[in-house]
């Protein structure tokens, strides 16, 4: 129990600073950081009072759905250059991603794979088409029905981030989980 | 004597007035060493206007931007003549000229009908080679203009000009991306008289001039996914020509028009297809896993070059069509990335995109001869793509980035000559050279 406490401590904690990181880098990300309130402690910089908050807030959340809560909050997850398998960082959230699916049927998802301006347009395309389709058979794996599920690319069409070098192009490839 | 003196004075004060319309942004960016000297009287107003087209500045922005020209200051003409009568050989080669062209225009009172009359001379051999009289409305001064330098060009290279031609691309605008909008846009192709064909919100890519001249194959997302379509670029008249699953990108139409090559998803991975436009059949061309994607016809409408990164990286294939669709031909093994290909009218020099080595990122616009494999690299910028050939073969155009915005650059095939379009608002690219348009 103690142990797995820790754990939940250091997950939260975790995931606190990937939100503040965020924060700082990013400007176009701001909608969802403000969408969800003070419920899960986001917004806090302090993990213990986020704990604490999380748990008086929502008494009956076990901390395996605060950690699922928090999972699904993120939507956005980036890829490195050339490369169209997810960080393997990121496969615990898209298995929590995943299991919201399948437990919940009628929901359905669109994904949308999204690559930086260097390389031709069309090849672009092709490439976040692929990255957008490693997390769909990740949640296909994971028990996901095809058919909840809309793939598509924008390839470079739509950056995250405008401008050359590594800073925006790192935010433009990406896939971003869109609740439809 | 004395009043033909008269006449050249004024002629020259009349030039130094005119030279303040001299500007359209075109900027040439790289020219040729020993260019051709050319001599470009002002048209003389016989009768009508005043013009809001100057004739004789667009056929000298022209000649000068395709680079193998060099045209007189008009400061430093000793005369102004406008027909034949008045050309003094003499006075050109004095002025180290090779080439004369002089003209006037006629507007009936209360007419909107123009008459250009130009006549084309070679100073050294003193003779006429070209002379007619074109009939428009006033509003067609441009195209007039553009008309002449066709002649020019074609009779001192032995080229057809293109300045007739037009050029379609792609236009994004915004601050973020919920506010983007997407253009199709069409203008001269000196960037000259912009016009939208189609705005979306969502975006608009890989504009394809059909054959003939009079309709455009692109892709839109304006219902979320990304369908092709075909537009009568005159009327406007639009329709729905896929709706597969998946991508649904990069239309090129075939050498007759009878069909759009395209790349399809709808099997699990990009492969390349063709779909005939009169029966709707649809053919697939290539079964990978890999991506394949961005074919283009060869000159003989048989066989299809396309990228495929099936090696792990782009590569450029071709392919016949109706072979066994594993009978792939590789045709560049020495870059790190090559796409984009398509062949010039000769079949042998393959127009490209080429990333060097993995080491050095920057995409630029490069020939390969396949036969002696020969590359001659056209660019020096960092994101050059989407070359795009004129219709008579001589030159490129293709989007690059200029201070951090997409801008459309045109560079000659041997690479001696490069000049750069009159920027609007936003990010252009995509450019798609029309052909020969009547």
């Amino acid at each position: 129990m103690g142990n797995q406490r820790n754990q939940f401590f250091k997950v939260s904690l975790l995931v606190i600073s990937l939100f503040a990181l965020g924060a700082c880098s990013s400007t176009s990300e701001t909608e969802e950081e403000s969408s969800p309130g003070s419920e899960s402690g986001a917004t806090s910089s302090n993990s213990g009072s986020a704990s604490s908050n999380a748990g008086s807030s929502s008494g009956q959340l076990t901390q395996e759905e605060i950690r699922a809560q928090n999972a699904l909050r993120q939507t956005v997850f980036y890829f490195d250059f050339d490369v169209a398998e997810f960080k393997p960082a990121d496969r615990e959230t898209l298995t929590y991603h995943a299991r919201d699916l399948a437990a919940n049927p009628s929901k359905r998802l669109r994904l949308e794979g999204h690559a930086d301006e260097r390389g031709t347009r069309e090849y672009n395309l092709a490439l976040g088409e692929r990255r957008a389709n490693g997390i769909l058979n990740y949640f296909i794996v994971n028990g996901v029905a095809r058919s909840q599920i809309e793939v598509v690319s924008y390839g470079e069409e739509r950056p995250q981030q405008s401008g050359q070098g590594e800073q925006a192009y790192s935010r433009n490839r990406r896939v971003e989980v869109v609740t439809q | 004597m004395k009043l033909r003196t008269f006449f050249l004075l004024s002629g020259i004060i009349f030039c130094f007035t005119l030279q303040s319309y001299a500007e359209l942004s075109i900027q040439i960016t790289q020219g040729i060493d020993n260019p051709i000297p050319v001599a470009v009287v002002p048209f003389t107003n016989e009768s009508g206007g005043p013009f809001s087209q100057d004739v004789a500045q667009i056929v000298t922005n022209d000649l000068e931007q395709v680079g193998e020209f060099i045209a007189l200051s008009r400061s430093n003409m000793l005369s102004m003549p406008s027909e034949e009568q008045e050309v003094f050989y003499r006075d050109w080669r004095l002025l180290a000229q090779d080439y004369l062209l002089i003209g006037k225009i006629n507007q009936q009172p209360g007419s909107q009908l123009v008459q250009v009359q130009y006549e084309f001379f070679d100073i050294n051999r003193e003779m006429k080679l070209a002379g007619e009289v074109l009939t428009g409305s006033v509003t067609q001064l441009r195209d007039i203009g553009h008309t002449i330098s066709n002649v020019v060009f074609e009779q001192v290279t032995g080229i057809p000009g293109a300045f007739t031609s037009q050029i379609l691309y792609i236009v994004s605008e915004g601050a973020g991306p919920a506010t983007t909008l997407f253009r199709l846009e069409k203008a001269d192709y000196d960037g000259a008289r912009p016009q939208i064909l189609l705005e979306s919100a969502e975006p608009i890519m890989s504009p394809s001039w059909s054959p003939n001249g009079q309709d455009v194959a692109y892709v839109s997302f304006e219902t979320d996914l990304p369908r092709i379509y075909i537009q009568n670029i005159a009327t406007g008249q639009r329709r729905q020509i896929t709706n597969y699953p998946n991508i649904n990108s990069s239309p090129v139409w075939s050498p007759d028009g009878s069909k759009l090559a395209m790349v399809l998803s709808k099997d699990g991975s990009p492969d390349i297809y063709v779909q005939d436009l009169n029966s709707n059949e649809l053919m697939r061309v290539t079964d990978h896993p890999a991506i394949d994607t961005e074919p283009s016809w060869t000159p003989d409408g048989r066989h299809l070059v396309f990228m495929s990164d099936r090696t792990g990286q782009p590569q450029i294939y071709q392919i016949e069509l109706g072979a066994n669709s594993y009978n792939v031909e590789r045709l560049t093994y020495d870059c790190f990335q090559c796409a984009k290909a398509r062949f010039l009218p000769d079949g042998v020099n393959l127009v490209h995109v080429r990333r060097e080595t993995r080491q050095s990122p920057t995409y630029q616009i490069s020939i390969l001869n396949i036969e002696t494999l020969r590359v001659i690299t056209l660019t020096d910028t960092a994101l050059d793509e989407s070359p795009s050939l004129a219709p008579n073969g001589s030159m490129i155009m293709y989007a690059t980035k200029f201070n951090g915005r997409g801008v459309l650059d045109a560079v000659s095939i041997d690479g001696r000559v490069k000049f750069r379009l009159p920027s609007s608002q936003g990010d252009v690219r995509e450019p798609s050279w029309s052909p020969f348009l009547n």
